[in-house]
C-alpha cells in the first residue's frame, strides 16, 4: 500500500496535506475521494488485456460464420493430447514389442525386458485388480493373495498368463479354468456328523487345536470324499485348482465355523477372463508383475 | 430548470405513493392472502397427486408457508374508529429496519447450519463411515446442503439484509413498500427450506450451485421479482442526487442474478412431480450451468459483497472512499469482463478450443478489475490503520479484503490452461474457493453482523469486543488450516495423477491418491471446526447484544492509547535504499 502512497505522494487525511479532495457528494455521512487510478494498477490491468490479445491471436479464439479462429500456433487440445498419447506409446513400444514377441516362458530371461513389464504390469494392476485382489495385491476372504507362494492354479510364467487370459469358471470361456466343490451339507451328500469330523479332520491337518477323537473319525471321511482333489495329504492339486488345507492360507477362512461352511455349502469364485478385454501385452505385463510379487515359480 | 420540474415529478409521486399505501393497504393485504390462498390449493394438489415422498413434503411445507402467510397478512388488518379497515403504518418517519434485523438472525442462524454441514462433510470425506450408510446422510445429499446453506442461506440472507440497510441509507429513504420486503425475506427462507429439504429428499436436479427442481426455481424468480421491485422502487424515490457505489454493485447482483437463475434453469417437468429436464443439453448445457456457476461466483459472492465493502468499511473506519474513479472503472470493467469467464471451467472437455480461450483471456484480464475492489477498500482505511490493532471488527474488514485479493489472483492463475491441467478437479480448487468463501465472504460478513447487531437492537456496542477478537483469530486459524492443507493436497493429487514412471506407465491408482490425501482431509476438518466455533462465539454474542447485554470487560487497547504519530503512511523510499541492510 504504500506503494500507492508515495506514487500518489498525498496522503488525504495528513497533516498540512490538501489532498486530493472529495467528489463533493456525501451518503449518510461517506465521502469519495477524488485520487486517480493508481498508475500500477492501470498498467497491470493494460498489460493483461496486451496477453489476452496476443494470446487470442496465437490460440484458438474467435467464432466466425465459416468457423473459428484457428490461432497462428495452430493449437488443438485433442491434436494435443493425441501427441503426448503418442510420445508415450514410442515410450513403451520397444518394450512392447519385446514382450509381445517373448515366449512366456521365456519372460525371465532378459532382465531390461523383464523390468519394463513388472512396471507396465504393475500399472494395469492398479486399474484392473485392485477391486477384487487389493492395492497391494494381498487379496482378502475369497480373493487370494497373489503375495504368497501358494498357488491354486499354478505360479510360473505361463500359468498365471493362463488363468488371468482366461480367468476362472468364466462363462463363455472354454478355456478357462473349471472345478466344482459340492455342496457337502446342502445338497445332502454327507450327513451333519461326518461335516462335523471331517471339519475336525482338516483342523488337524492344518495343525490347529482340534477334538482328536473327531478329527479320527473324519480321516476316511476325507479320504472317500475329499482326497481324490484335495489328494490324500490334503496338499491341494493344481490340475483341479484346489487349494492345500495343510498351511496357514486360507481363501474363505481357516476357523472352525469357517471350513464347516465351506464344506457344507462349498465356494466356487469367479475371476473374469481378461482375454480380449486387455490387448496380449497388457496380460503379459499383468504376468510379469504378479510373478514378481514374492510367489513366482 | 430541469431539477425543479424533475422535483415537481418526485413529489407527485410522492404524493401518489403515500395514497397508496395508506387507502389501498388494505385491499393489498386482501389480494396477498388470496395469493396465499391460491398457493395453499396448489400444494395441497401436490400432495394429493404426489407419487413421492419429497414431492408430498415439500407440499405439505408450502401449505404451511401459506396457511402462516395468510394469517399474518390478515393480522395487521385492524378495524378503525370509524367502521373502516387500516394497516397501521409506521409513521415515525424512520428507516425499515425490521426486516433486516430478521435478516441479521436469519444470516447468523443459517451461518451456523452450514458451516455444521460443511464441518460433518469435510469429516465425511476424512472417515467415510461417517456417511452412516443411510441415503439422506450420505456425502451426496449433503455437500449440496452445505453450499446453498453458506452461499444461499448465509451469504443470501446477508446480502439481502445488508443491501436493504444500505440502500434506504444511501438514499436516505424509506424502504418501497416495506411489505413486500417481508415477502421477500421469508419467501426467500422458504425457498432455502424447499431446497435444504429437497437435497436430503434427493430432488435434485444435479446442476452445481442449481440443484433445486424447478418449482423451487419458479418460487425463487418470484421472490427474486419482488426484491428487485423493493430495491429498485427505493433507489427511484431516493432524496439523494447521485446513486452511492454500494448501490450499483448490489443493483448488478439482483439483475445478473435472475438473468443466470433464470437461463440455467429453464426446463420441462417431466409431469406435475418434482422432475425435469432442463432444456439444454450436452456441451450447452455444461456451457450454460459454467456460464451461470462462475458469475454466481462474480455476481453473488463478489460484486454483492463488493456492495457491503463499499458502505460498512468507510462506515466503520470513518474515511472516505479512497477513489471515486477507481470505483467507476473497476464497476464497469468487473461487470463486463466476468460474465466472460465462465468457460475457464470446462478446459479439457468437450467444449471448444476457441470457448476455453476465451474463458481464460477473459479471467486473466479479472484481475485488476477485481483487485480495484480490495485497493479501494484497503486504501479507505489510509490514516485508520492503527484501527486494525484496536478494533476487531475492522481487522475483520482488513482481513476478508486481503483474502479477496488472493482468492482474485489465484483465480485468474488457476484459469490458465496449462495451470488448469494440474488444478482442474483437485482439492486445489476446493482450497481456493474456501480461501475466498471463509476469508472474504464469511470475514466481511461477519464484520457487517458486529457493524449492524447494536445498531440494530439499540445497543451501545456488541455484547463483547474480546470476543469478536477471539472470533477473528479463530476464523484466522480456521482459513490458514483449511487453505493451507487443500493447497498441498491439491497439488499433491494433481502432480501424482500425472506421475509416470521411467517406463512410460502411470505411477499412482486414483485409490492411492485418495489414500494420500488422507492426513490433509483432517487438517481441513480441524480448520473448519475453529471456523465454526468462531460462528458460534458470534451467536452467542448476538444474542447477548440483542438481550441489551454488555459484557463487562477492559477495553482491546487498555494501556496503549491512539498514537497519532506511529499512524503515518511509509515515507517514499530515496532510491537504491532497497538494496541497503535495516538497520
Amino acid at each position: 500500500m504504500s506503494k500507492i502512497d508515495t506514487q500518489q505522494n498525498a496522503h488525504p487525511s495528513g497533516p498540512g496535506n490538501a489532498g486530493p479532495g472529495t467528489t463533493g457528494h456525501e451518503w449518510d455521512g461517506i465521502q469519495e475521494l477524488n485520487n486517480p487510478l493508481p498508475r500500477w494498477w492501470l498498467w497491470i490491468f493494460y498489460a493483461t488485456i496486451v496477453f489476452a490479445a496476443v494470446w487470442v491471436v496465437l490460440y484458438p479464439a474467435i467464432p466466425l460464420p465459416g468457423g473459428n479462429t484457428q490461432g497462428t500456433l495452430g493449437y488443438s487440445s485433442r491434436a494435443d493430447v493425441e501427441q503426448q498419447m503418442q510420445a508415450l506409446d514410442a515410450q513403451r513400444d520397444a518394450a512392447l514389442k519385446g514382450i509381445e514377441a517373448i515366449a512366456i516362458e521365456d519372460l525371465g530371461k532378459d532382465p531390461k525386458l523383464l523390468q519394463a513389464a513388472i512396471e507396465g504390469g504393475r500399472s494395469a494392476f492398479k486399474v484392473h485388480c485392485v477391486q477384487c485382489h487389493g492395492s497391494g495385491a494381498a487379496g482378502s476372504t475369497g480373493y487370494p493373495n497373489l503375495n504368497d507362494d501358494d498357488w491354486m492354479w499354478g505360479g510360473d510364467y505361463a500359468s498365471i498368463y493362463r488363468t488371468i487370459q482366461h480367468g476362472i469358471r468364466q462363462p463363455g470361456d472354454d478355456e478357462t479354468h473349471q472345478s466344482v466343490m459340492p455342496a457337502f451339507g446342502k445338497d445332502g451328500l454327507l450327513q451333519p456328523a461326518e461335516i462335523a469330523s471331517v471339519t475336525e479332520y482338516v483342523l488337524a491337518i492344518s495343525g490347529q487345536e482340534h477334538d482328536r477323537a473327531l478329527a479320527a473319525r473324519g480321516a476316511p471321511v476325507f479320504e472317500q470324499q475329499c482326497a481324490s482333489c484335495h489328494g490324500a495329504d490334503g496338499k491341494g492339486m493344481r490340475e483341479f485348482g484346489s487349494p492345500n488345507l495343510t498351511d496357514a492360507i486360507w481363501l474363505y477362512g481357516g476357523d472352525r465355523a469357517s471350513i464347516h461352511n465351506t464344506v457344507f455349502y462349498a465356494h466356487a469364485g469367479v475371476m473374469p477372463s481378461w482375454k480380449g478385454r486387455l490387448s496380449d501385452a497388457t496380460i503379459r505385463k499383468l504376468t510379469a508383475y504378479v510373478h514378481s510379487l514374492g510367489g513366482g515359480e | 430548470m430541469a431539477s425543479r420540474a424533475k422535483r415537481r415529478k418526485h413529489a407527485r409521486i410522492y404524493r401518489a405513493n403515500s395514497y397508496f399505501r395508506t387507502g389501498a393497504n388494505v385491499m393489498t393485504a386482501f389480494f396477498s392472502a388470496g395469493a396465499y390462498l391460491v398457493f395453499g390449493i396448489m400444494s395441497l394438489f401436490m400432495i394429493a397427486t404426489a407419487t413421492s415422498a419429497g414431492f408430498a413434503i415439500h407440499g405439505v411445507i408450502i401449505l404451511i408457508a401459506c396457511i402462516l402467510a395468510a394469517l399474518t397478512t390478515l393480522g395487521r388488518v385492524k378495524p378503525t374508529e370509524r367502521d373502516g379497515w387500516v394497516v397501521p403504518e409506521k409513521t415515525d418517519g424512520g428507516y425499515y429496519d425490521g426486516v433486516i434485523k430478521a435478516g441479521v438472525i436469519a444470516t447468523v442462524f443459517w451461518g451456523i447450519a452450514g458451516l455444521l454441514v460443511g464441518v460433518v462433510i469435510a469429516a465425511q470425506l476424512a472417515w467415510p463411515v461417517l456417511n452412516l450408510g443411510l441415503e439422506w446422510t450420505s456425502f451426496g445429499r449433503l455437500r449440496p446442503l452445505h453450499t446453498s446453506a453458506v452461499i444461499f442461506a448465509f451469504g443470501g440472507n446477508a446480502l439481502i439484509a445488508t443491501s436493504f440497510w444500505v440502500v434506504q441509507r444511501t438514499c436516505r429513504t424509506q424502504l418501497f413498500a416495506p411489505g413486500l420486503s417481508w415477502f421477500v425475506f421469508w419467501g426467500y427462507q422458504l425457498f432455502i427450506v424447499l431446497a435444504a429439504t429437497g437435497y436430503l429428499l434427493g430432488i435434485t436436479q444435479s446442476k452445481e450451485y442449481a440443484e433445486p427442481e424447478w418449482y423451487v426455481d419458479l418460487w425463487l424468480t418470484i421472490v427474486w421479482v419482488a426484491y428487485f421491485l423493493v430495491y429498485v422502487g427505493t433507489i427511484v424515490k431516493r432524496r439523494e442526487p447521485h446513486i452511492y457505489v454500494a448501490n450499483w454493485f448490489y443493483l448488478a447482483f439482483i439483475i445478473t442474478i435472475a438473468m443466470l437463475h433464470i437461463v440455467n434453469n429453464l426446463a420441462v417437468p417431466a409431469g406435475f412431480g418434482p422432475k425435469s429436464y432442463i432444456v439444454w443439453s450436452g456441451v450447452q448445457d455444461a456451457l450454460t450451468q459454467w456460464w451461470y456457476g462462475h458469475n454466481a461466483v462474480g455476481f453473488f459472492l463478489t460484486a454483492g459483497f463488493l456492495g457491503m465493502m463499499y458502505y460498512f468499511v468507510p462506515k466503520q473506519a470513518g474515511k472516505p472512499v479512497y477513489s471515486y474513479r477507481l470505483s467507476i472503472v473497476h464497476f464497469w470493467s468487473l461487470i463486463f469482463l466476468y460474465i466472460w469467464a465462465g468457460p475457464h471451467h470446462l478446459h479439457f472437455t468437450a467444449l471448444p478450443d476457441w470457448a476455453q480461450t476465451l474463458g481464460m483471456v477473459f479471467s486473466v484480464m479479472l484481475w485488476m478489475p477485481s483487485w480495484g475492489g480490495m485497493i479501494n477498500g484497503l486504501m479507505t482505511l489510509d490514516g485508520a490503520w492503527d484501527k486494525i490493532r484496536t478494533d476487531p471488527i475492522i481487522r475483520m474488514f482488513v482481513a476478508a479484503l486481503a483474502f479477496y485479493g488472493m482468492a482474485t489472483f489465484e483465480g485468474p492463475v488457476m484459469s490458465i490452461r496449462s495451470v488448469n491441467g494440474l488444478s482442474h478437479y483437485t482439492d486445489w480448487t476446493i482450497g481456493h474457493v474456501h480461501s475466498g468463501a471463509l476469508g472474504w465472504n464469511g470475514m466481511i460478513t461477519f464484520a457487517c453482523v458486529y457493524f449492524l447487531t447494536p445498531r440494530l437492537f439499540g445497543a451501545e456496542r456488541m455484547y463483547s469486543l474480546r470476543m469478536i477478537n477471539w472470533h477473528f483469530w479463530l476464523a484466522m486459524g480456521g482459513i490458514v488450516l483449511y487453505a493451507a492443507s487443500m493447497w498441498v493436497a491439491g497439488i499433491m493429487q494433481g502432480l501424482m495423477w500425472r506421475e509416470f514412471n521411467a517406463e512410460g506407465y502411470l505411477v499412482y491408482s486414483f485409490a492411492e491418491v485418495v489414500a494420500a490425501m488422507h492426513p490433509y482431509y483432517i487438517i481441513r476438518w480441524l480448520g473448519g471446526v475453529l471456523y465454526l466455533v468462531g460462528a458460534l462465539l458470534m451467536a452467542w454474542n448476538v444474542w447477548m447484544t440483542a438481550k441489551g447485554r454488555l459484557r463487562d470487560e477492559a477495553p482491546l487497547d487498555a494501556g496503549q492509547p491512539y498514537n497519532p504519530s506511529a499512524d503515518r503512511p511509509l515515507e517514499p523510499r530515496p532510491a537504491g535504499a532497497l538494496a541497503q541492510p535495516a538497520e
